[in-house]
């Protein structure tokens, strides 16, 4: 599957219905509303995707986890992927809760 | 709505040379998900029943315990439990235990033969993105499932699902275990899922519990196996197994799931009176790591229980060793070498190549029996009196409509 195009410079947020915990090698990811299990390969990438929430974009957030330039593309792939499972989303646009 | 392993976001920096499986081998802080009795009561009395319910245990955890358990895995971040029994349902708490595991960001996946579903009851249900509903059914046609689960049973659940779909609830699971019987309805069953907006998942009949008195009669034959394996590979992910048939692997290509037995590493049991055990399948004192009583709490169990080290320790290949197939299908299934008497670094009973059988015909002795039984005694409700399929009156065995905790995984594959 092609991942979504994955805009670095604008706000992203975990969707609401996500939980992330995690684990020596990265975190588990549970998406309530689709039921699916998924994971972030590194704590680098957890840093990333917790620092997402407050940074003004997702260039930030990685800047804030140490994200070198040699490694911004494969951790854009990353981002992207889990906006295409509905992991992230636009910060702009979130969906409203789910009880 | 089907739970999967997602192979996503993983281009960045890896961990190290582990690849995901070997890390879920070796364990985790806090299973992913785990299966949980709430009571050994039933008003069936399946005759493959993994626990082998029936009768309410005087010992079962109160609701105030269960509250406990709940906050717990609420604190280790369990996404969620997969409840079953017995029939959870029967359980005069059990919608408050559903609202309060949910309010405290635990979600909740119940089996049930559907006999509290009523369209209240649906209509809540369909209104929360944290419970799913799996609906039992061993058969398309009532012959073949009430034969298995008992007169009656295949209207009730297909009840339950007309009810569910009218509340709007899409995605349920119709679950059935596979065996001899019906192995051949298959694409009906498939169709009855698909009718009212459901989705099917298959699972591996063990002989656990009740089932290993039935094991002889319904397990799948050889060919059958082959069957069943074609007809996976050619319905791919629209079909959930519960990673039920990594031993299928060796026919060749991998199924989709993690293919690996999860007990203790990624999964576990938690029995109606708060036993751990490594499985759901493995309702014997041997895979029992504690209580959710003991002063650690599950969380203790499960971080310094013995046995769960032993399990993620590397596990040794033995008879299994100089097999091509080895690192596909992983010498099987524990829980159904142990219940026939293998040893647990053999071949599976059901080896594709055939070793189990071979190794079975070399087990001497009595095979290991359940530790714990709570099936209905006096006159059988609900199941015909047939030859053969009524376990003896000394049967003791235990566990039951457990599923396995890997329920739902349909990872795609772990880049």
């Amino acid at each position: 599957m092609l991942a979504q195009k994955f805009d670095l410079d604008a706000g992203w947020m975990l969707h609401p219905s996500v939980a992330v915990r995690p684990e020596p090698f990265g975190a588990l990811v549970y998406h309530f509303g689709t039921r699916r299990l998924s994971f972030l390969k590194s704590r680098q990438l957890l840093e990333v995707v917790q620092a997402l929430g407050s940074a003004p974009t997702a260039r930030a957030a990685c800047e804030q986890a140490g994200v070198s330039a040699a490694a911004l593309p494969a951790v854009t792939a990353a981002l992207a992927s889990l906006y295409a499972s509905d992991t992230l989303c636009p910060r702009a646009a979130a969906p409203a809760e789910v009880a | 709505m089907s739970a999967a392993v997602r192979s996503g976001a993983g281009a960045a920096p890896g961990p190290g040379p582990l690849t995901l499986v070997d890390q879920f081998a070796l364990g985790l802080d806090a299973p992913i998900c785990l299966t949980w009795e709430l009571t050994y009561a039933c008003n069936l009395a399946c005759t493959h029943c993994l626990s082998s319910s029936g009768r309410r245990d005087p010992r079962e955890l109160s609701t105030a315990e269960c509250e406990a358990v709940i906050e717990e895995l609420q604190r280790m971040q369990v996404f969620y439990v997969n409840i079953g029994g017995g029939e959870p349902t029967v359980r005069p708490d059990f919608w408050h235990l559903l609202d309060y595991a949910t309010a405290h960001q635990v979600g909740v996946k119940f089996s049930t033969n559907g006999v509290r579903i009523t369209p209240e009851i649906a209509r809540r249900l369909a209104g929360s993105d944290y419970v799913d509903v799996q609906i039992s059914l061993d058969g398309a046609t009532a012959q073949v499932n009430d034969r298995v689960r008992g007169p009656g049973s295949y209207d009730l659940a297909v009840r339950a699902m007309g009810t569910l779909a009218e509340a709007g609830f899409t995605g349920f699971k119709v679950s059935v275990v596979v065996t001899r019987d019906n192995v051949d309805q298959l694409d009906e069953l498939k169709a009855i899922a698909d009718r009212f907006g459901a989705q099917l998942r298959l699972t591996r009949l063990r002989p656990s519990g009740r089932g290993a008195d039935v094991w002889d009669e319904l397990h799948l034959l050889a060919d059958q196996q082959r069957q069943l394996y074609d007809w996976l590979v050619a319905h791919g992910e629209n079909v959930l197994t519960g990673d039920s048939f990594f031993h299928l692997a060796a026919f060749g290509q991998s199924l989709p799931g993690l293919n690996l037995c999860g007990a203790g590493r990624v999964v576990c049991l938690i029995d109606p009176v708060g036993d751990v055990y490594a499985c759901p399948f493995a309702i014997h004192d041997s895979f029992r790591a504690g209580n959710v009583g003991d002063p650690g709490g599950f969380a203790g169990v499960w971080r310094h229980s013995e046995l769960f080290a032993e399990l993620r320790a590397p596990q040794s290949p033995g008879a299994c060793g100089g097999c091509h197939f080895f690192d596909s299908c992983r010498g099987g299934c524990m829980a159904a070498k142990f219940f026939t008497g293998l040893p647990l670094d053999g071949p599976d009973p059901e080896c594709v190549r055939g070793f189990g059988e071979s190794a079975l015909s070399q087990v001497a002795g009595p095979k290991p029996r359940p530790s714990l039984d709570h099936s209905h005694t006096g006159r059988r409700r609900g199941v015909p009196v047939t030859l053969g399929l009524r376990p003896p009156a000394d049967a003791p065995p235990a566990r039951s409509c457990a599923e396995s905790p890997l329920a739902g995984f349909v990872p795609e594959r772990p880049a």
